[in-house]
């Protein structure tokens, strides 16, 4: 097991325990069930939805060279700056060239889960630049020096008190147990920020190929001012965002806002199209806009695979996996969480040492069935494991799965191997979950049902005789 | 060989190899006959211009915006005057529009006009925003605004009251409505920003509890003249 696998154990096994944490994250999914059913309901066909959804993606993911190169093409005609990042090495390195070459003094940021995988702020406080999270849950996990704990609700493992224990630890804010109060506590401090601030940094939902255009999805308004009075804007962009019509959105918006959060629509969908363009009144003098590869392309390039490239971080999966609902996303130890996550990680990050994530699955399915985009997550965590092994196998593992073959070939082999197993069964109770049971990576936690006294075999023939 | 080169070049020789069909929930595999029209997927919106009223209506509530329809616009008028009383307003921001200049008039404010250019401090003590849209979607209750129709991309987010006026003839039924309708009208000369607003600013990252008038507005009235 490698240091990764047993990290991952480890925590799984911890947060697991907290029982705290579990009742927490039942509670803010719980509202979450009712109400993303709720709106789904009012969709005439939402099974039709996502079956033309997972179809657009899939035109735009098997194009990706021709939309991609008319993104840019449309997006550079009206003075938009593309630059094309193959790894998170070079975007970081661009961007923090932009915040250079303009000597920027404050940098705003709304939410993007493609710069918490490159650690963007990472790489721009190192180079003497001060960052600020808008997007109030992710201001709350900045606060706190931990990564995002799910793509889309990044502090729901967080309490009120422990919120307001923050903020007045960290900005000195008075005491209080009201949601409302905390969130206009950080409303203050941000609209300082946004005034400030001459660098705003964002991500993108969508990527329209049609118009070059990129769309962001929010409700909190944080995005749209990160975008709308710095004099810069970078958007980091996934190179798997795009779609190929304007009018795509008109399914996607509303089926992101339902699968994503339980939202008919969010508050702000904002489609941005070049910097500040003649005769307009405010915006961005510059705006730049980072594609992202950082091994996307590697997922791409495997077929079978390649559907996990239409997803559109609604985070869905994430809700209904009974895993992620007991170890919680901060054990995944990954920018991506969830099934999501466990498929595209270990393309992301290498297989051997992120292989571990796609066994911590029940293959329930639960996934598959509610992704907008009909991506088949867990076969992909089947994929995944198949691909594991065949790359390095597991020479133990082989020769039972050889012997099992050898047994199971031959009838009378078998045969007398149940009954010796029938035979052994309760002397290995003895031993059962304990140091010396061979088998107690699977009975520490799980009991071997008792043998049959009879098999189907025997009882069928008896059953021919009488 | 440029990173453009490099990545598409990626991209080309990945695409290669053909993925396997999707499999369509009656079991069969790909291609689909899909038709490719999303409004036959999504909530219906009614034919006529009172229905797409009414769901509007029913939408803007449960999005929590203030929805009103004047019979002209001296209704219009005395209904911004009642939200600049009631929420004690000092000055106002707005952009020069054939509805805006008229309700502006008459309200006599101070005010601050983004057209060509302002200081955000000014803009940013204002307390409400009038701005006219470029439509409003009956099936989620949503207003259409871009960069000429709202006065930038600021002024519909930064004050704390957002007042929209909008006519009759702006109402659409729906999202593909309205994305058909800023596609005819701008071509290829698209404004730099659009953005479809539903209600007013809003947060649940704390315990998934909603809060109004999380960065942007805490209120949002929509005002409908003939």
């Amino acid at each position: 097991m490698n240091a990764g696998a047993k990290e991952f154990n480890e925590a799984a096994r911890r947060n697991t325990a907290d029982l705290r944490q579990h009742d927490r994250i039942q509670k803010a999914l719980a509202g979450y069930y009712l109400k993303r059913e709720d709106y789904q309901n009012r969709f005439p066909d939402w099974a039709g939805a996502r079956d033309l959804a997972a179809e657009i993606k899939r035109e735009a993911i098997n194009h990706l060279d021709r939309y991609l190169d008319e993104f840019a093409s449309r997006l550079e005609a009206r003075g938009t700056k593309v630059f094309w990042a193959p790894d998170g090495q070079a975007a970081r390195d661009y961007i923090v060239g932009v915040a250079r070459q303009h000597k920027v003094r404050s940098i705003i940021k709304s939410k993007s889960m493609t710069a918490e995988e490159i650690h963007l702020n990472d790489a721009l406080e190192q180079a003497g630049f001060e960052v600020v999270e808008s997007d109030l849950g992710e201001y709350i996990v900045q606060l706190r020096r931990e990564p995002p704990y799910h793509i889309v609700f990044p502090a729901m493992h967080l309490t009120r008190q422990q919120i307001s224990d923050l903020f007045h630890d960290r900005l000195g804010s008075e005491p209080t147990n009201n949601p409302e109060d905390l969130t206009m506590i950080a409303r203050r401090i941000m609209r300082r920020k946004y005034c400030e601030a001459d660098l705003g940094i964002s991500g993108a939902n969508f990527a329209i190929a049609e118009t070059g255009m990129i769309s962001i999805t929010e409700n909190e308004g944080n995005a749209r001012l990160t975008t709308s009075l710095p004099k810069i804007h970078v958007a980091l962009v996934g190179i798997e965002k795009v779609l190929p019509k304007l009018s795509d959105l008109a399914l996607f918006l509303p089926m992101l806002a339902t699968a994503g959060a339980g939202q008919p629509i969010t508050c702000y969908n904002t489609l941005y199209g070049g910097p500040r363009q003649p005769g307009e009144s405010d915006g961005p003098e510059e705006f730049h806009v980072v594609l992202l590869d950082n091994r996307r392309t590697e997922l791409l390039a495997d077929a079978e695979q390649r559907d996990a490239l239409h997803c559109i971080r609604c985070g869905a999966c994430l809700n209904v996996c009974p895993v992620f609902k007991n170890i919680g996303g901060h054990s995944y130890g990954t920018t991506y969480q969830g099934p999501i996550g466990s498929v595209i990680t270990p393309h992301l990050r290498g297989l051997q040492d992120w292989k571990h994530l796609s066994q911590a699955s029940s293959l329930c399915g639960a996934c598959s069935q509610t992704c907008p985009v009909k991506i088949d997550l867990h076969h992909h965590l089947l994929h995944n494991r198949r691909n594991a092994v065949r790359l390095r196998p597991a020479p133990m593992e082989k020769c039972l799965q050889a012997g099992l073959a050898f047994v199971m070939c031959r009838p009378r082999l078998y045969a007398l191997a149940a009954r010796l197993a029938r035979i052994a069964q309760p002397l290995s109770r003895l031993v059962e979950g304990t140091v010396l049971d061979p088998l107690r990576a699977w009975t520490k936690t799980r009991s071997i049902p008792p043998m049959a006294v009879k098999s189907f075999h025997q009882l069928w023939q008896e059953r021919k005789k009488s | 060989m440029t990173n453009r080169e490099i990545i598409l070049g990626r991209i080309r020789e990945a695409l290669k190899v053909v993925a396997p069909p999707p499999i369509f929930r009656n079991g069969a595999a790909g291609p689909s006959r899909l038709p490719a029209v999303p409004s036959l997927w999504l909530p219906p919106a009614g034919v006529t211009l009172g229905e797409q009223i009414e769901l509007f209506r029913r939408n803007a509530e449960e999005l929590t915006a203030g929805f009103f329809e004047c019979a002209n616009l001296s209704e219009a008028i005395q209904r911004v005057k009642e939200l600049a009383v009631a929420g004690g307003w000092k000055k106002i921001g707005r952009h020069s529009g054939e509805l805006t200049d008229a309700l502006a008039q008459e309200l006599g404010l101070p005010e601050v006009r983004t057209d060509g250019g302002y200081a955000v401090d000014d803009l940013e003590s204002c307390d409400a925003g009038l701005t006219e849209c470029e439509a409003l979607v009956a099936q989620t209750g949503s207003v259409l605004v871009s960069a000429p129709s709202a006065g930038g991309r600021a002024l519909s987010v930064l004050p704390p009251h957002h007042v929209v006026l909008a006519r009759g003839s702006q109402m659409v039924p729906d999202l593909t409505a309205a994305l058909q309708r800023v596609q005819k009208k701008f071509q290829d000369k698209f404004p730099s920003f659009l953005s479809f607003i539903s209600g007013p600013s809003r947060t649940g990252d704390i315990e998934r509890i909603l809060v109004l008038g999380a960065h942007g507005p805490k209120k949002l009235t929509i005002l409908l003249l003939p």
